[in-house]
């Protein structure tokens, strides 16, 4: 279908009869996109998101600030467009329409527009830099390629999925407990990962140092391609974020879930890498057991349960009592399960990241935000895609007469929704308190300075 | 300044006090020209001892000491009333030294923090108090209620660190966990609803990060008046020293090939045999093998390659040859040729970057899937032995280098492997990548000179 057909074949297949007009064919193009964005991609919100507030009446907005943040486009041909910026909501909305990108960026704010950066580093001075950022974190399930057996790459199915969800709890927990964070929002990135956003205003302020360091404090993960131990646990305790971590989500996860899920030690092959990471001694002893018992036949249980158990009761029985010997199940666990983070978008304010809500051009799927509290229950086989939603959209067209926005009548609804009330809102409300409490302590000061 | 140093010395009789300077402003002093280089040079040869204790990866009990060993060698004055100003005199010459780009004045900022942290690590506490105060440090001690409810978590990162917590007068300080980012990153704190709990024995990095911070902005600013008067009114006197003096203590800058000027892609791989250090030639092969390199190993190898004389034309070849055969020559110029170009200052920001140094390769951090870092530091010992062996080194000097990687002598084992695959011994020792290309080569032409 050329782009024109479907411009104008539109109306024709919203009065055509459901039977044949709603199937839309599986796919990604300008075409379905153009549609997606001309009906159900959320601009207004995006947009309120990206202002924290400063678009509101109040003296003390911040006029310039959503136009010093960075948008970047990534169009059809592979064309990158980067240092964009909007100052209202209809110039965001229609430059997306005219563009139709395949990839929306979000960069960081900076001191200056960036659409006219060049114009400011004539001065000489180094002043167009990057003055806030959201942090933010970056999950992908192809950096658990050595403990996963079920997919490789950029392939993702139900059974290593659980690896993220595991992520979002232990770092969601971390933020807002450890950190104090708030408005924190978790977003599917279309394929293989999740991508986090901390909203917070003292979040968005954050050097890149302090950035940085919080990027260390989730990072356990140590190995590389040349070492055999991919985490080593320091000290005779753990840290209380990882002991939490440890009994809360990890433990609990990797023996119900991932041991017989992976089959983490049913065969030779995958026993003998959890074996390299105990002391020699023990890992004899159990490799003896294990290639005998290979042969004794049917195995009422689990034989990754049972081995596991075995391999407990081997470390921590008596005469192995060492504490050396306890962490070493710890780190086996911690090896399997703990959060890989891409560290590098951490930890620079300049790093970009795919914008919610877009498509993504392999899959077809939407961006959606994840539930923290409920992302046990997310499913990235039933995000809604593209071709779908143009379909329902399709079908709904014939119920006219809603007032809703178009996306209610679409699977994407209920994101839209949840991206509202659970964080848009409370950001929004939160932005503004800032903004009047700021003002007033201007003020106050304003008037000590002149009653002095 | 100078005022401090006095005040200090004059109630000096009944407590001891300080002399450590916070450097705020400039001494005002006259100062001889000759002193002028002569302090500097002394308190270069302290950092540059400190630079070299980092790389080694000495601990930091070692790294104290070695800082006092360093600092009472070079910076006591003859008279030692004169400590003080020597101390003042010699850091701010340093400044305009190495204000004058953003890697002098990350390494100078480095140096002279850790220097600053051994220092006050070293003072008494009352000492160390007065010091606080003077930063107006606003913390106040944790109160006892308050105390009792966290006491277990504290407990408990203590022991996590191997450390017991002191019962009776434990005083713990609450601060926002952006102000002691090096203890968040080390786990070294408890962290709750974004306060960190810090401990008297840890303030050191409390007031470190204030040190840090005032330092950074102060070499900003420098760096400004350097530009636009100090440089041209001082063009006659002192220019010419400060110039000179940061090229005769950091080495070399290896972004320009200088004596090879240049080698082709049809040589690389005779070249990458006998000349390149491990972790290259590491890098060379993998991404010979496996047609890829993770962005660490593209940065670490390219900005090599770039040094040893690889036009840019040329590496682009060199590495679209690989790169295509796994992703295609189409995804190579779009997602790889940029970055090439950018090493070489043809985008962005078009700064000419430099390859990276030994301390640098060693510092880094390789993750899943990276091959770069220093494989005296990052490989196992099992592949550092075998890669030994694929070099051609001895088993008796594979011991001797596998020893000096053991003991975190990096640099010394890649030296005694240089000395190893050379026949002659490298007298300098092995500090950077592209310094060990070039001896190696000078060494190889001679040797073909004498044959011919």
């Amino acid at each position: 279908m050329t782009k024109d057909e479907v411009e104008n074949g539109r109306d024709d297949m919203l009065i055509d009869g459901p039977e044949q007009a709603n199937a839309v064919p599986d796919g990604f193009n300008a075409n379905y996109l153009r549609i997606y964005y001309g009906k159900l991609f959320p601009h207004a919100d995006i947009f309120k998101w990206m202002s924290y507030g400063n678009d509101g009446k109040h003296p003390a907005c911040d006029k310039s600030y959503i136009g010093r943040r960075e948008f970047s486009f990534t169009l059809e041909n592979d064309i990158y467009i980067r240092f964009q910026s909007f100052n209202s909501a209809s110039e965001l909305e229609n430059s997306i329409k005219e563009k139709c990108p395949f990839k929306i960026d979000i960069g960081p704010v900076y001191s200056v527009d960036p659409a006219k950066r060049h114009a400011y580093a004539q001065s000489g001075d180094n002043v167009f830099t990057p003055v806030e950022r959201e942090l933010v974190f970056d999950i992908d399930i192809t950096d658990y390629d050595d403990v996963r057996y079920c997919c490789t790459g950029a392939d993702v199915c139900l059974v290593c999925w659980p690896l993220m969800t595991i992520a979002i709890k232990v770092i969601d927990t971390a933020l807002r407990d450890d950190f104090g964070f708030n408005h924190i929002l978790w977003v599917y990135s279309g394929r293989r990962g999740v991508h986090c956003w901390v909203c917070d205003g003292k979040a968005r302020r954050l050097t890149n140092e302090q950035r940085a360091a919080i990027a260390d404090y989730f990072h356990l993960y140590k190995g590389n391609e040349n070492s055999n131990k991919k985490i080593s646990l320091p000290g005779p305790v753990l840290h209380p974020f990882l002991a939490r971590s440890y009994t809360e989500v990890l433990k609990g996860f990797f023996e119900a879930k991932l041991l017989s899920n992976q089959n983490l030690l049913s065969s030779e092959e995958r026993y003998e890498k959890i074996l390299e990471m105990i002391p020699d001694a023990v890992a004899a002893e159990l490799r003896g057991r294990w290639q005998e018992n290979k042969r004794s036949s049917v195995l009422k249980n689990d034989i990754n349960a049972v081995r596991w158990e075995q391999l407990k009761h081997t470390l921590q029985s008596g005469k192995q009592k060492a504490q050396g010997l306890r962490r070493c199940v710890e780190e086996i666990v911690f090896s399997f399960t703990y959060p890989r983070l891409d560290m590098e978008v951490s930890k620079h304010m300049n790093h970009l990241l795919k914008a919610p809500f877009c498509v993504h051009p392999k899959t077809g799927r939407v961006c959606v935000p994840i539930d923290p509290n409920n992302c046990d229950e997310f499913d990235p086989t039933k995000v809604p895609t593209l071709s779908q939603l143009l379909e329902e959209l399709n079908r709904g067209g014939l119920r006219q007469g809603a007032e809703n926005a178009e996306w209610d009548r679409t699977s994407l609804g209920e994101s839209v929704t949840f991206f509202r009330s659970s964080f848009l809102h409370p950001l929004l409300k939160s932005c503004k308190e800032e903004i009047e409490s700021s003002y007033n302590t201007k003020l106050q000061q304003a008037k000590n300075a002149l009653s002095w | 300044m100078q005022v401090v140093g006095y005040h200090r010395k004059s109630s000096s009789n009944d407590v001891v006090v300080s002399t450590l300077p916070l450097y705020r402003s400039a001494p005002p002093l006259e100062v001889r020209l000759e002193d002028f280089e002569l302090f500097a040079m002394d308190r270069l040869r302290v950092l540059k001892g400190i630079s070299d204790g980092l790389s080694r990866g000495k601990k930091p009990e070692e790294m104290e000491k070695l800082v006092m060993d360093l600092w009472k060698a070079s910076m006591r004055h003859p008279q030692a009333t004169e400590d003080v100003n020597k101390d003042n005199i010699s850091h701010f010459v340093l400044r305009l030294v190495y204000c004058r780009t953003e890697e002098l004045r990350k390494w100078f900022l480095s140096m002279e923090t850790a220097l600053f942290r051994y220092r006050f690590h070293v003072e008494s506490s009352q000492a160390q108090r007065a010091l606080m105060s003077e930063f107006n440090l606003p913390y106040k001690a944790v109160s006892n209620a308050e105390f009792e409810s966290v006491e277990d978590k504290l407990r408990q990162v203590a022991r996590s660190m191997g450390q017991t917590l002191p019962i009776a007068d434990a005083i713990f300080y609450k601060v926002p966990f952006e102000e002691v980012p090096e203890l968040v990153a080390g786990h070294r704190v408890f962290i709750h609803k974004g306060h960190a709990y810090v401990a008297m024995n840890q303030v050191v990095s409390l007031v470190v990060t204030q040190f840090r911070s005032h330092l950074s902005k102060a070499l900003i600013l420098t760096n400004r008046k350097w530009t636009f008067t100090i440089r041209e009114q001082e063009k006659d006197r002192l220019t010419p020293i400060v110039e000179a003096l940061c090229t005769s203590y950091l080495g070399p800058d290896y972004s320009q090939p200088k004596d090879f000027a240049e080698i082709s892609i049809k040589d690389i791989d005779q070249i990458a045999k006998t000349s390149f250090p491990l972790c290259m030639r590491h890098l060379f092969e993998k991404v010979r093998e496996d047609h890829h390199l993770k962005h660490g190993g593209r940065m670490q190898l390219g900005l090599f390659l770039k040094g040893v004389g690889l036009k840019v034309d040329d590496a682009l070849a060199f590495w679209k040859a690989e790169f295509a055969q796994k992703v295609g020559a189409e995804r190579f110029d779009k997602e790889y040729a940029y970055n090439i170009r950018h090493n070489y200052g043809r985008e962005g920001k078009r700064t000419d970057y430099t390859p990276y140094s030994c301390q640098k390769v060693i510092l880094s951090t390789p993750g899943v899937g990276d091959h770069h870092g220093c494989p005296y530091r990052h490989f196992s010992e099992e592949n550092l032995r075998a890669a030994l062996a694929r070099m051609g080194v001895g088993s008796r000097i594979v011991e001797d280098v596998i020893d000096k990687a053991r003991n975190r002598h990096y640099q010394l084992a890649c030296t005694l492997t240089f000395e190893a695959g050379h026949g002659s011994s490298c007298d300098a020792g092995v500090n950077h990548p592209n310094q060990y290309f070039i001896e190696s080569q000078k060494i190889l032409q001679s040797k073909n000179g004498s044959v011919a």
